[in-house]
């Protein structure tokens, strides 16, 4: 099945410590990426929900509509919000913001009779997952998927109005999804008698100012509000007092985006992808060290070795030298090569194999890299952006990155690994939000997988060579999409002459 | 709590408390410009009237933009005057947020992503190659005032790694060369424009189709729709609003 894999690999010299000539001599262009897309089957592309992921076409509503936006959503909306939940379920779509809570399941828990009060939906496009690029390109190429999708949506949990959370620094993507707003109230597609259904409905947009917390549902809440933040407890949940005190449903841009097209098509159609339970098509996010990085949309369920061999032209080294991979954002532990080699995209098989789907945020780690030092990176990051407001999280992420730092120097006791243990034990489900938990997976993943690199640290520091491990910028070396740069790119492409 | 409130000429980096500098104390003159004014009503219309709080955020926004890139404590007092709101609540949140500079910022404002995905691409190379170029450390102004370096959490951005962000603008891809080529056009007053997508690979990409090509979309066909499914539509979208009482 592998066979140009194999191929590639066999021609591929093994080569560890790497200088950039080196890398040069070993990677491939992009003829042989090529040979290797189709070979696996997969998704086609009249299947692929995102048509302009790539950008060939406008992200204006001319454009928007060419691509099949808006269409008969008057008549959509005419089946009823009942239908529309029953429909999203029959999908078997799963929230693409990393819990993977079933939505349409979401959606009904909202009030279906009102008490005085408005309901709201609130788009969570607060991305800032390690290894996570997917929302953006939706907002910035495709914003009338999104900005339907949150009429459909909205209509289908009666909600009155959308608030779009966008995290601050995607400036000039909230720029774009700004005046697509302005665009679409301005052909009569949302706001009063949206799409001329008879129902009204309202689309805002609202910047954050760059922590990662808010991404959780109520600490987006709260900074919605105005305040700090820090998630709230729950019992109340959102669907029962949320943003502005009035019931409410956060959901990622990229459920709510795909939406109108489920809907469009059918949820059976939608449920035709992928294993029962990982139903549908998903963008993947895939960084590190493979010669393509790339947000491609493909079908649940694909194994990631045909991922990466498929889209990402495989390893920068070929696939024996894979070390490590985090399948879905920083939050989730991270796999070793023999697990990698079975592992299928998807919430059940990745759960099984100790990591999550989480939000199919591929980060591929190659056999340069130091893990020790990779996760005391991440433990970094999230003692960064713990809120402080629980004492195991607050205080406990400090304490991870303080042991890390040490065992990356091979400075520590072996004593000191199951300590380590423990207290990504006694932060895990000690906190109000998951973003605790999110801090200790990492940090269990490494000491699952790679405890006998911090063991081997530990009994000769000397042997871990800095140099080595040291991670040199090779972004995009080699360069081979000139035509279809030159054709797509506007002339608006760095280093053009 | 006698030492939070000291003058001093030179404040560190990131403090979590205010410290008083002669061009940022409470008795610094702030206001709104007019045309800001309109935006501000503009924010404050977004959300329902007893939740003005709402437009803490943007505010703080606005007068950190109008204030060349950082947010003196006068500004803050603004803002939590035209929301009503305690001045408190206005400081609580301009320093829990990362993007709110409550110090001076050089005129380029380079945030480097330093997370786990940027840093296996070599952000660390770009971060010493800035570091030499510029002759700062992390955390520091140059002395012209030009340009603050700041190692910051994930930006998103990652299928590109590794990036900076120049003020609004995100540069990707980016290797030792094109980064002293960046700095290089920013001392000359002329960093290059964002290519088609608001953002800027700087290895030739147009946005996230990866250095070797996009690998699907060959076609670009509008989704297969049966319009017989929805002729059955006995809802009327009205009365759903008139049962919520909108």
């Amino acid at each position: 099945m592998f066979a140009s894999a194999a191929i590639r690999r066999a021609l591929l010299p093994r080569a560890a410590g790497l200088t950039p000539s080196s890398r040069l001599a070993s990677t491939k262009g992009r003829a042989d990426l090529l040979a290797g897309a189709g070979a696996y089957g997969g998704l086609t592309d009249q299947d692929r929900i995102f048509t302009n992921l790539y950008g060939e076409q406008d992200w204006r509503l001319k454009d928007a509509l060419k691509r099949g936006d808006y269409h008969l959503t008057s008549d959509i909306m005419r089946m009823g919000p009942d239908w529309i939940v029953q429909e999203i379920k029959d999908s078997g779509l799963r929230g693409r913001g990393g819990a993977g809570f079933p939505s349409g399941l979401k959606w009904s828990f909202m009030p279906k009779e009102s008490d005085g009060r408005p309901s709201f939906l609130v788009v969570n496009a607060d991305e800032s997952e390690p290894g996570t690029c997917k929302d953006r390109e939706i907002m910035r190429k495709d914003p009338h998927k999104l900005i339907e999708g949150c009429l459909l949506a909205g209509y289908a949990m009666r909600a009155r109005a959308a608030y779009i959370y966008i995290r601050g620094e995607y400036f000039n993507e909230a720029v774009v999804l700004d005046e697509a707003i302005h665009e679409a109230y301005a052909a009569g597609l949302i706001g009063r008698n949206a799409c001329g259904s008879g129902y009204d409905f309202d689309v805002y947009l609202h910047r954050g100012a760059g922590a990662y917390i808010c991404g959780e549902e109520t600490a987006l809440i709260e900074s919605l509000e105005g305040r700090q933040g820090k998630p709230r407890l729950k019992p109340p949940f959102p669907a029962g007092v949320g943003v502005f005190g009035c019931p409410t449903t956060v959901t990622n841009v990229e459920t709510v985006a795909v939406a109108p097209t489920i809907l469009r098509r059918g949820g059976s159609w939608f449920a035709g992808f992928g294993n029962p339970n990982n139903r549908g098509t998903k963008l993947f996010a895939i960084s590190g060290h493979v010669k393509n990085p790339i947000v491609v949309e493909e079908s649940m369920s694909i194994p990631l070795r045909e991922l990466i061999e498929k889209h990402c032209g495989g390893m920068r080294n070929g696939w024996d030298s894979l070390r490590a991979c985090i399948p879905g954002g920083s939050s989730v532990p991270v796999l070793n090569k023999p697990l990698c080699d079975e592992a299928l995209m998807e919430f059940d098989d990745l759960r099984a194999k100790g990591s999550g789907l989480g939000t199919a945020a591929v980060t591929m780690f190659d056999d340069t890299v130091d893990m020790v030092g990779a996760i005391r990176r991440l433990a970094h990051f999230y003692k960064h952006e713990s809120c402080g407001q629980c004492t195991p999280c607050r205080e406990g992420t400090s304490w991870l990155e303080d042991i890390l730092i040490r065992m990356e120097r091979g400075d520590a006791d072996k004593r000191e690994i199951p300590m380590l243990e423990e207290i990504s034990r006694q932060i895990e489900g000690h906190t109000i939000c998951a973003l605790g938990d999110a801090a200790a997976w990492p940090v269990q993943g490494l000491l699952r997988h790679f405890r006998k690199d911090i063991e081997d640290r530990i009994d000769d520091p000397s042997s871990f060579d800095r140099e080595k491990a040291f991670q040199y910028a090779w972004s995009g070396d080699p360069f081979d999409n000139k035509e279809w740069v030159e054709a797509n790119g506007d002339k608006m492409v760095y280093g053009l002459k | 709590m006698p030492n939070i409130r000291r003058v001093s000429s030179t404040p560190p980096p990131l403090l979590p408390q205010h410290i008083d500098t002669p061009d940022n104390t409470q008795e610094t003159y702030f206001d709104f410009t007019e045309e800001n004014y309109k935006l501000v009503n503009k924010i404050l219309s977004k959300y329902p009237a007893n939740y003005k709080q709402s437009g803490i955020i943007p505010l703080l926004d606005l007068a950190q933009r109008q204030h060349g890139g950082w947010l003196p404590v006068a500004a803050m007092d603004k803002v939590a005057s035209i929301v009503e709101a305690a001045p408190s609540r206005v400081y609580e949140v301009a320093s829990f947020y990362t993007m709110f500079n409550r110090t001076k910022v050089g005129k380029y404002f380079i945030q480097l992503c330093g997370t786990t995905p940027c840093m296996i691409c070599g952000s660390e190379d770009i971060k010493k190659t800035i570091e030499k170029h510029l002759g700062i450390k992390n955390g520091g102004t140059t002395e012209d005032g030009m340009f603050t370096l700041l190692e910051v959490e994930c930006l998103g951005a990652c299928a590109n790694a590794p990036m900076i962000q120049l003020n609004d603008d995100y540069y990707e891809c980016l290797t030792p060369k094109t980064i002293v080529e960046l700095l290089e056009a920013c001392k000359e007053g002329k960093p290059p424009a964002m290519g088609k997508w608001g953002s800027l690979p700087m290895n030739g990409q147009v946005s996230c189709e990866g250095p070797l090509g996009k690998t699907s979309l060959w076609e670009i066909l509008p989704p297969k729709v049966d319009p017989e499914r929805f002729k059955d539509g006995k809802v009327d979208p009205a009365s759903v609003k008139a049962h919520m009482s909108y």
